[in-house]
Formats: structure tokens, C-alpha cells, sequence
């Protein structure tokens, strides 16, 4: 007996260590692969809400077998339908790989276009594709967005704009593309400042959308203005606007753009605005609705060594739902976040082993699905959902399908595996108040620290409680009122029946 | 026999004291609700006529001390955020009544410098009766916040609002009227006391510093000391 109570004893110490192992570092920094923030900003461990399902690579392919060029510095990814477009970056190729079940193999090779001028790639660093599976790629080193056909013949280039408004002392190098459903395309150009270059769809440039607007302090620009010297002000920094990282186009035709130039004391006020929702006129209109903005982690180290600083999204895809996520390069991490602006998961890390990334550069969804690549692993990490996230996707989608009941016993079910995830109370609450029981519904938007919808729920449970009482309030008001009437009333006639009395025995 | 008459009497003087006492507390409270109406008369009259009492001054502080954590307790969560898991009560109480004490102190070691006619007892008292506003109103705020719902806030941020407006004018009339300055002089001092709170914290932190050092200092030597008889 002694014995096994001390094997148990060693056993329960063993799991204490393996328990303190896991979890949070001593900085108070996650560890945990998945987590969410909780109403305090205090990171909260979450169950996984994707996994690996495959990894993508090379070997995976077939490449070795295939003229034996394997992928090299790949810098972007694109999917449309079940099929995947890798722009092989440094041998000047795109890679069509095609997506059955669960299977995926290369269906193409794009090296070529029929009746261009110029017949190859050189260096490209994005690749779109149409709903008619026409290509558009950045030939960054041919300094053109080249687009043809689905059979690879040439259709148009987008050159340099020879529009005034185009500094034309600047080389034109697209990195990054997209086009609309009415063929227009919008290209992220290096050392452009004034925001997208976009064309028309018959090639024609139109003008700039979206620059980013110069940020600057009242006292920093008395400093600059007045104080410094012209060859102090030469040295320092200009007052210019900053290029976008990376862009998304999303159903809606709305394009998603990230930023990475910003000061990391700017995120959390909101100002640095490192994931932005352009309209056609270019403003952001990303709601943000949650407590802090979408920035990542709340938490980061200074900037400085490998793996500090603020998270830096270097790509974006957005789901069903308005749902997106954007890809961390500092930590290698992956944030969602729903139409709201509220996160519904992060996970990832940096490392060499099947999850984590070394420099991730490039983020797609298929579905729920979504397709990290690595450009220093040159591999496509596929990850899918577990049952977990997928009920997450599930519940957002029920309710605004307008099944509430249904989305609440998703909800419940999410509540079930995560405790600590507020969207889930909320969605119970948001269900459950729907269904006019609103006492239960306070108790969770309470649980959810949710005061909009806590005190929408609150307003209807007063005015029940009003009805309900309404009687023995009144009743109650009207003794306080006419007791006291009484009495004052009985004293009167009291006193005047003295007085008469009074008066008789004067008289 | 007169020796027990006389005994006899002295308990019921004693008793008569102790219930005028009583009288004079309760009277002293009551009087926080004219100061807080006419604070011109109202302080001058506290200090002078002697109508307030430092035991009533020691409740409303108490009140306001505890109105404050019932505040950071009961208040609906719609109009506050309180972190209720790290909250601790005394942390928060001590957090409030020593800056008001440090205030206190360096307000009376400063104008008492300048002609000011205030004793510390009569600041404390003053800035004590001063904290009324605050009590009688965020007390019944709490409840009320409780059967407000979110888009009506703004009534509960007017009211709490003005019961610290209310409260800082108070404690402006007050200190005007217990040392006699008139207003810009009182500006002034009000300024210079907050460098004096500085100058007093500084000092008791290089005081519990050097403290801790000499302790370890002994402590160390004790140490030495016992190892080398070892």
C-alpha cells in the first residue's frame, strides 16, 4: 500500500512537471499552440482549432523527378477552386497544383506564354487567378503584370503608367496583385507610397487607391518644423506615407491590405491600423468592434531580437462570413478573427517542426482549410479544421442563417470544450435572448462581459419585471400617498370640530 | 451618605456627558449636510463656532472609504470595469486615505509657512467634511446603476460626474476658509501642496530605504558574527 501510494505520488509529480513545462513561459507569454484572449487581455489556453493535415513539399510533388528543380524562395499562393498556384519565385515558374479529396498533386508546370514578347518569367512574386482561370502574375524582374488565358496564352501586360502622376524616375515592380470580378487589377508596387496602382480592364492605368495617411504627432512636427537644422531634417526621416505588405481581394470585391511599417506604440490606440478593409475609394472600413483592435498579440516584447516586437502580418485571406486571418512573420503565427473584428483563435509558432514556420510568407484558405507556405522550408503546410474550430465556423454560420436555436446548442457545444471563450457565451446569449428568455441571456452576455447586448437583455427583463409588479407597486404607492392624506384629512376635521365646539362655549 | 449621594451624582453627570457627547457627534454629522449646502458659512463655522467634531470627520472618511470599495464591488459591470479578481480591498482603501493624509500634511506644513490660520486638525477636518457629496451621492448610485441598463449611462456618468466636481469645490471653499486666503492664494497653495506630497514621499521612501539598509546592515554583521564564534 505504502509502495503504491509512493509510486503515485512520483507519478503526480511527474505530470506536475510536464504541467508546468507546458503552458505559460516565466515572461508570462504563451506557449500553448492555441489561445485567445480573455476580457482582461490574459492569454487564455484554448483546444486546437486547426491541425496539420499535410505538409506540401518538393519531395511531396515529384519535383525531383521533374527536371529535379526544386522549389526555391517560393513567395506567394493562391488558390481558386481546388486548385493551387505557387509562384515558384527563383526559377522563374508558377506550380499548378491541383486538390483531390485529400490528396494533392501538380497538374502543371507554368514556365511559359504563347505570343508575348517576352515569353518568361522573371523573378514573379504573385499570382492571381480569375473566376475564368485567367493568370495574372507579377513579373516583378520583367517589370509587367502579364495576363493570359487558362491555356497560357498572352492577353494584355500592365506596364509602367506613363501618367504624370507616376514618378516616372521609379522602376515598376508589382509584388503583389489582385483583380476584381470586372477585370480590374490593383498592384502593390515597390517604392510606391501612393497607394495601389490600378488599372482598368482594358489596361489602362487609373489612378492610385488607398495610400496609407502620414501619421504624425503635433510635437514631433513643431520639433521638425522649427527646431531642426535643414541638414538635421535631411538625415531624419521624411513625413511620407508607407507601402502595404501584402493584399487580399474578398467576395464582396472589398480589398484587404496589411501593413508592417508602424510604430509599435501606435497599435493598441488603434492608430497604426495594421490590417485595413479598402473600399473602392480607398478608406478603411473594417469594423472593429472588440475591446482592442486587430492587432495580434497584445503582448510582445520591445522590438529588437529575432521574435520581438509586435506581430507583423505579411498576409491575409478572407473566409465565408467575413472571417479572416492574417499571417504573423514575427512569431509565426496565425490570428482569425471574425466579422467583428473579434478574435476567434491564434495558434503557431516558429520552429522546424510540423505547425510551426521558419519564414512564413504566404496564407491561402480552401473552405475552412487554410495553406501557410514557407519560404525557408519552401513547404505548404496544410491545416484543417478540428472539431473544435469547425463548430466555432458552424455557430457563426447558423445564426446569421437565422437558426438561433440551433446556433446555441453549437454554442453550448463550443462552451463544452473551451470554458474560456467568450464568443461562446455570447452566442448562447445572443440565441437564448432571441428566444425571449432574457434572465438566462443576462447571465451569459454577464459571463461574456458583453454591455450592449447585456443591457438590450436587461431592458426587456425591467420592463416583464415592471409588468409583473406593476399592482402591489402601485398599490404600495398609493398607500404611501393616501395614508398619510388620511390622517391629515381626520386631524383637520379633528380641529374643526374643536373649533366649532370652541366657538359654541364662546358664544 | 453624602459620599453616596455625591458618587451617585457623578455617574449621572458622567452619563449626562457621555449623551452630550452623543448629541454634540450626531449634531456634528447632521452639520456635514449644511456644509455641503453653504460651504462659505458652513467651513468658517466648522473651524470657528466649533460645530464639526473630528470623530464625525473620522466617520465621513470612513464612509468614503468604504463607499469606494462597495463602488468597485457592487456597481453594475455595464458602467465599470473592475478586474473583481485582483481587486484587494485594503490596497484600494490604503490607496486612497494615505494620499489623503500625505494632502493633508503638506497643505498644513506649507500654509502654515505662509500665514495660513489652519491647524492640521482643522484641514483634516475640513477636507473630511468635504468628502460628503461623494458619499451621499455614489452610495445610492451604486443601486442605481444596478437597474440602469448600457444606453442610459450617461445619466450615471452625470451624476458621478458631478458629486467629484461638487466634492473639489468643496475642498477648494474649504481650505479658503479655514486658513482665510482668498482664492488665488489658494490656487497657489494648492499647487505648492502637491509638490510638498512629492517632497514627503520622497523623503519616506529614502527614509524606509536607509532603514532597510542599516537592517540588513546589522543583520549581515550579526551573521558574520555567528559564523566566525562557529
Amino acid at each position: 500500500m505504502k509502495k503504491l501510494t509512493g509510486k503515485m505520488l512520483i507519478l503526480l509529480l511527474a505530470c506536475l512537471v510536464l504541467l508546468q513545462t507546458a503552458g505559460l513561459a516565466e515572461d508570462g507569454f504563451s506557449t500553448s499552440y492555441t489561445y485567445t484572449y480573455d476580457y482582461w487581455e490574459d492569454v487564455q489556453e484554448s483546444p486546437d482549432a486547426y491541425r496539420v493535415a499535410t505538409v506540401i513539399d518538393s519531395m511531396s510533388l515529384g519535383l525531383e523527378n521533374l527536371e529535379n528543380i526544386r522549389i526555391n524562395k517560393a513567395q506567394s499562393l493562391f488558390v481558386r477552386n481546388q486548385f493551387i498556384y505557387v509562384c515558384d519565385t527563383n526559377n522563374n515558374r508558377i506550380l499548378e497544383i491541383e486538390r483531390k479529396g485529400n490528396s494533392f498533386s501538380l497538374s502543371r508546370v507554368i514556365r511559359e506564354i504563347q505570343g508575348a514578347e517576352i515569353n518568361t518569367f522573371s523573378t514573379p512574386y504573385d499570382v492571381f487567378v480569375d473566376e475564368d482561370y485567367n493568370l495574372y502574375v507579377a513579373d516583378y524582374g520583367n517589370q509587367r503584370v502579364v495576363m493570359m488565358d487558362r491555356d497560357l496564352n498572352w492577353i494584355r501586360n500592365y506596364t509602367k503608367p506613363s501618367d504624370a502622376t507616376f514618378d516616372q524616375s521609379l522602376n515598376f515592380l508589382p509584388k503583389k496583385i489582385v483583380a476584381d470580378v470586372a477585370g480590374r487589377v490593383y498592384a502593390l508596387c515597390q517604392n510606391v507610397n501612393k497607394g495601389l496602382v490600378k488599372y482598368e480592364a482594358d489596361g489602362t492605368f487609373s489612378g492610385f487607391i488607398g495610400a496609407n495617411t502620414v501619421s504624425i504627432s503635433m510635437g514631433e512636427y513643431i520639433w521638425k518644423r522649427y527646431f531642426q537644422t535643414k541638414e538635421q531634417r535631411a538625415q531624419t526621416e521624411n513625413f511620407v506615407p508607407t507601402e502595404y505588405e501584402n493584399i487580399y481581394i474578398d467576395d464582396e470585391g472589398f480589398i484587404y491590405a496589411t501593413n508592417i511599417v508602424f510604430s509599435e506604440y501606435d497599435l493598441k490606440s488603434d492608430a497604426a491600423k495594421p490590417i485595413r478593409r479598402l473600399n473602392s475609394l480607398g478608406t478603411d472600413i473594417l469594423i472593429k468592434n472588440d475591446r482592442f483592435p486587430p492587432i495580434g498579440d497584445l503582448f510582445w516584447v520591445e522590438q529588437g531580437a529575432e521574435g520581438n516586437g509586435p506581430s507583423k502580418f505579411v498576409d491575409i485571406t478572407v473566409m465565408k462570413n467575413d472571417i479572416y486571418v492574417a499571417l504573423d512573420r514575427t512569431r509565426g503565427r496565425l490570428f482569425g478573427y471574425d466579422s467583428q473584428g473579434v478574435l476567434l483563435w491564434a495558434f503557431g509558432t516558429k520552429g522546424n517542426v510540423e505547425g510551426a514556420f521558419t519564414g512564413a510568407v504566404s496564407l491561402e484558405h480552401m473552405g475552412y482549410d487554410l495553406l501557410v507556405l514557407d519560404q525557408m522550408e519552401n513547404s505548404i503546410t496544410v491545416f484543417q479544421t478540428t472539431e473544435y474550430g469547425q463548430t466555432i465556423y458552424d455557430a457563426t454560420e447558423t445564426y446569421l442563417d437565422g437558426k438561433y436555436e440551433e446556433s446555441a446548442d453549437l454554442w453550448r457545444g463550443v462552451m463544452r470544450m473551451n470554458a474560456n471563450y467568450p464568443l461562446a457565451f455570447r452566442g448562447i446569449g445572443r440565441a437564448v435572448l432571441r428566444q425571449d428568455q432574457y434572465e438566462e441571456a443576462m447571465d451569459y452576455f454577464k459571463l461574456a462581459h458583453d454591455r450592449e447586448n447585456y443591457g438590450r437583455a436587461f431592458k426587456l427583463y425591467r420592463k416583464e419585471w415592471v409588468e409583473r409588479n406593476i399592482w402591489w407597486m402601485l398599490l404600495l404607492a398609493a398607500l404611501l400617498l393616501l395614508v398619510p392624506l388620511g390622517i391629515g384629512k381626520i386631524r383637520k376635521m379633528k380641529g374643526e370640530v374643536n373649533a366649532h365646539e370652541l366657538g359654541k362655549i364662546r358664544r | 451618605m453624602s459620599l453616596a449621594k455625591s458618587a451617585g451624582n457623578q455617574a449621572s453627570v458622567r452619563s449626562e456627558q457621555r449623551s452630550a457627547g452623543w448629541a454634540r457627534y450626531t449634531d456634528s454629522l447632521r452639520y456635514g449636510l449644511h456644509v455641503i449646502t453653504h460651504p462659505f458659512d458652513g467651513f468658517w463655522d466648522l473651524i470657528h463656532e466649533k460645530r464639526g467634531t473630528l470623530a464625525a470627520a473620522h466617520t465621513f472618511l470612513l464612509l468614503f472609504l468604504v463607499t469606494r470599495v462597495l463602488k468597485l464591488m457592487l456597481t453594475s459591470f455595464q458602467f465599470i470595469s473592475v478586474p473583481i479578481q485582483y481587486i484587494n480591498v485594503f490596497e484600494q482603501m490604503a490607496s486612497l486615505a494615505f494620499p489623503f493624509i500625505i494632502l493633508c500634511l503638506a497643505n498644513w506644513a506649507m500654509t502654515t509657512l505662509f500665514d495660513g490660520k489652519g491647524r492640521f486638525r482643522d484641514i483634516y477636518m475640513a477636507m473630511c467634511y468635504a468628502l460628503v457629496p461623494y458619499v451621499l451621492i455614489q452610495l445610492p448610485l451604486i443601486l442605481v446603476s444596478n437597474i440602469l441598463t448600457f444606453e442610459e449611462g450617461s445619466f450615471y456618468h452625470v451624476l458621478m460626474s458631478f458629486s467629484i466636481i461638487w466634492c473639489v469645490f468643496l475642498a477648494f471653499t474649504g481650505l479658503m476658509e479655514v486658513h482665510d486666503y482668498g482664492p488665488g492664494k489658494t490656487v497657489i497653495f494648492l499647487l505648492v501642496t502637491v509638490v510638498g506630497a512629492l517632497v514627503i514621499i520622497f523623503l519616506l521612501l529614502t527614509f524606509f530605504s536607509l532603514l532597510s539598509d542599516a537592517a540588513s546592515y546589522f543583520i549581515s554583521m550579526y551573521r558574520e558574527i555567528v559564523f566566525r564564534l562557529n
